[in-house]
C-alpha cells in the first residue's frame, strides 16, 4: 500500500513517454531496416530495388506493413492454437523488452526536471540483456512446434540449438569485458569508456569484440547463420505456416533484433553515446544529449549495415560447420581471451 | 574469509524501484503486441477453404504428425546448454569483483576452468558433437 501511495506521478509518466519513444522508433528503424537491407541486397547485386512505393521507394516499407495487416489469418488445422499465436507474440516480446536498458544518452534537461535517457539504470543491465535474449529461443521454439510441419519443427531444432550454442560463446566473450569494467551496468560502461584518457573498450577488447559479433550475429539468425530460416532446405524455415501479422511479427522481431544488438554492441565496445573528439563536459547538458544521441544512432547504422554487408557477402554455413565453430571455436578461444585478459590486468597492477 | 570481506566492500547499489520502468514496459509491450494481433484479426478477410488449413509441404499432400523422434544430437545440445551456461554464470561474479580477488582468485578460477575444459574434452571425445555421422 505505502509502495502505491507514494507513486511519483512525473517520475511515471516521463518513463511512459520514454517508453513510448524508444518503442516507437526501433519499430520505425526495423520497419525501415527492411527498405535498407533491400536497396543495399539491390546496390551489391546491381539491381535498383524497390523504387515504385513514394520517391526512391520510401514508402515501401509502410506499404509492406500495411499489407500483412490486411492478409488472411490462417492457423493450419493440426497446430496447437494458443501456442501457435503464443510463438510470434513472445518472440516480438523479447524483442520489445531487451531494450530497456539500454542508455541512449545523457540525461536532459526538460521542465526542470533532469531526465535520463535511459529507461531502466539497473545495476545489472548486461545479465538482463542476455536473460531477454535467451527467452527468444522460445518464439522460435514454439513457433515451430506449435506448427506441427515437419519443415517448420526441423527449422525450429536447428535454430534453437544454434541459438543457446552461441550464447555460450557470448557469455564468455563479455567475462573479459567485465573484468576491465568492473560493473554490469551499461551506463557505468559508457561514463568509462568516455573519461579523458580512456579509449573505446575496442581497443582493449578487440577479440571479445570479434566473439561478441560473431555471436550476434548467430543470435539474430542472420546470414551466415541463417540456417533457421534456409530456404532452399526448409522451404520458408520455422514461420512458414504463419501468415498476415504473426508472419510480420517474426520478420520484424528480427529487424529489432539486429537494431538492439547493435545498440548493444555500440554501447559496450565503442563508447555508447560518446561523440569522438568532443568533450561533451564543454556543452550543455541538452545539447551534449543531443549530440550523444546522434553519435550513437550513426553508430548503430553502421552496425546495421556492416550486418547487411555480410549477410549479402557471405555465403550460409554448412551445420555442422556451424556447430564446430559454436562449440570447438569460440568457446574454447572466448574462455583463453578471459584467461589472458585477467593475466594481463593483474600484472599490471 | 576473502568471500565475506568481499561482500562487506561491495556498496550496495540499486534497488528494487530501477525496475519499475521495465515491468512498465513489459505492460505496454503486451499491450501492443495485444492490440496489433487483434486488429490484423478483425481487418484481414476470412475465407478459409480445407486445403488452406492444411499444413504446407512443398504441394504434396503431407504425410502424417510432424512431432515424430528426432536426432537426440538436439536435445544433448539443449542439455549441454544448460550444463555449461551455468558454469558460464558462475563467472560473472568473479569477473566483476577480480581486481579485488588478485592472484589468489586467478589460480581458482584457473582451476575452475580446468575443470570445465575437462568436462569439454571429454564430451568432445565421446562424439557428443559429433555432426557428421
Amino acid at each position: 500500500m505505502m509502495f502505491l501511495l507514494t507513486i511519483d506521478w512525473a517520475f511515471f509518466l516521463e518513463k511512459l513517454i520514454l517508453i513510448a519513444i524508444v518503442i516507437t522508433l526501433s519499430l520505425v528503424i526495423a520497419m525501415y531496416a527492411t527498405y535498407a537491407e533491400r536497396k543495399i541486397a539491390a546496390f551489391m547485386q546491381d539491381r535498383i530495388g524497390p523504387n515504385r512505393a513514394g520517391p526512391f521507394g520510401i514508402l515501401q516499407p509502410l506499404a509492406d506493413g500495411m499489407k500483412l495487416f490486411f492478409k488472411e489469418e490462417i492457423i493450419p488445422n493440426h497446430s496447437n492454437r494458443f501456442l501457435f499465436i503464443m510463438g510470434p507474440a513472445l518472440a516480438m516480446l523479447t524483442a520489445m523488452m531487451t531494450c530497456a536498458v539500454i542508455p541512449w544518452g545523457n540525461k536532459v534537461e526538460l521542465f526542470g526536471r533532469s531526465i535520463p535517457l535511459q529507461i531502466a539504470d539497473i545495476n545489472i543491465g548486461i545479465l538482463y540483456i542476455f536473460a531477454v535474449v535467451s527467452l527468444g529461443v522460445y518464439g522460435i521454439m514454439i513457433g515451430g512446434w506449435a506448427s506441427n510441419n515437419k519443415f517448420s519443427l526441423l527449422a525450429a531444432m536447428r535454430g534453437a540449438s544454434q541459438v543457446i550454442s552461441y550464447e555460450l560463446a557470448m557469455g564468455i566473450s563479455l567475462i573479459a569485458l567485465l573484468m576491465l569494467t568492473g560493473s554490469l551496468s551499461l551506463k557505468t560502461i559508457v561514463e568509462q569508456q568516455m573519461q579523458a584518457g580512456h579509449f573505446w573498450n575496442i581497443a582493449y577488447q578487440p577479440l571479445g569484440f570479434l566473439i561478441f559479433f560473431i555471436c550476434a550475429m548467430a543470435e539474430c539468425n542472420r546470414a551466415p547463420f541463417d540456417l533457421p530460416e534456409a530456404e532452399n532446405e526448409l522451404n520458408m524455415g520455422y514461420h512458414q505456416e504463419y501468415s498476415s501479422m504473426k508472419l510480420g511479427f517474426y520478420l520484424f522481431a528480427e529487424y529489432i533484433n539486429m537494431f538492439i544488438s547493435s545498440a548493444v554492441i555500440v554501447t559496450l565496445f565503442f563508447g555508447g553515446y560518446d561523440m569522438p573528439f568532443v568533450n561533451e563536459t564543454l556543452l550543455t547538458p541538452n545539447m551534449a544529449a543531443l549530440v550523444g544521441v546522434i553519435a550513437f544512432f550513426a553508430k548503430i547504422f553502421i552496425f546495421i549495415f556492416i550486418f547487411m554487408w555480410i549477410r549479402w557477402t557471405l555465403p550460409r554455413f554448412r551445420y555442422d560447420q556451424l556447430m564446430n565453430l559454436g562449440w570447438k571455436g569460440l568457446i574454447l578461444l572466448a574462455l583463453a581471451n578471459m584467461l589472458i585478459t585477467a593475466a594481463i590486468i593483474l600484472y599490471r597492477m | 574469509m576473502p568471500i565475506l570481506q568481499l561482500l562487506s566492500d561491495i556498496p550496495v547499489t540499486g534497488s528494487t524501484t530501477d525496475y519499475a520502468p521495465i515491468a512498465l514496459q513489459l505492460f505496454f509491450a503486451i499491450g501492443f503486441i495485444a492490440t496489433m494481433l487483434i486488429a490484423s484479426g478483425l481487418i484481414g478477410p476470412k475465407r478459409k477453404t480445407a486445403d488452406k488449413l492444411e499444413n504446407f509441404a512443398s504441394g504434396i499432400p503431407s504425410h502424417g504428425d510432424a512431432r515424430q523422434p528426432i536426432a537426440i544430437k538436439y536435445f544433448l545440445v539443449a542439455i549441454l546448454f544448460v550444463l555449461f551456461d551455468v558454469e558460464v554464470i558462475f563467472f560473472y561474479p568473479y569477473a566483476v569483483n577480480f581486481k579485488g580477488l588478485g592472484w589468489t582468485g586467478f589460480v581458482e578460477v584457473i582451476l575452475f576452468t580446468s575443470f570445465f575444459i575437462i568436462g569439454f574434452i571429454y564430451i568432445i571425445k565421446r562424439g557428443a558433437l559429433n555432426w557428421e555421422e
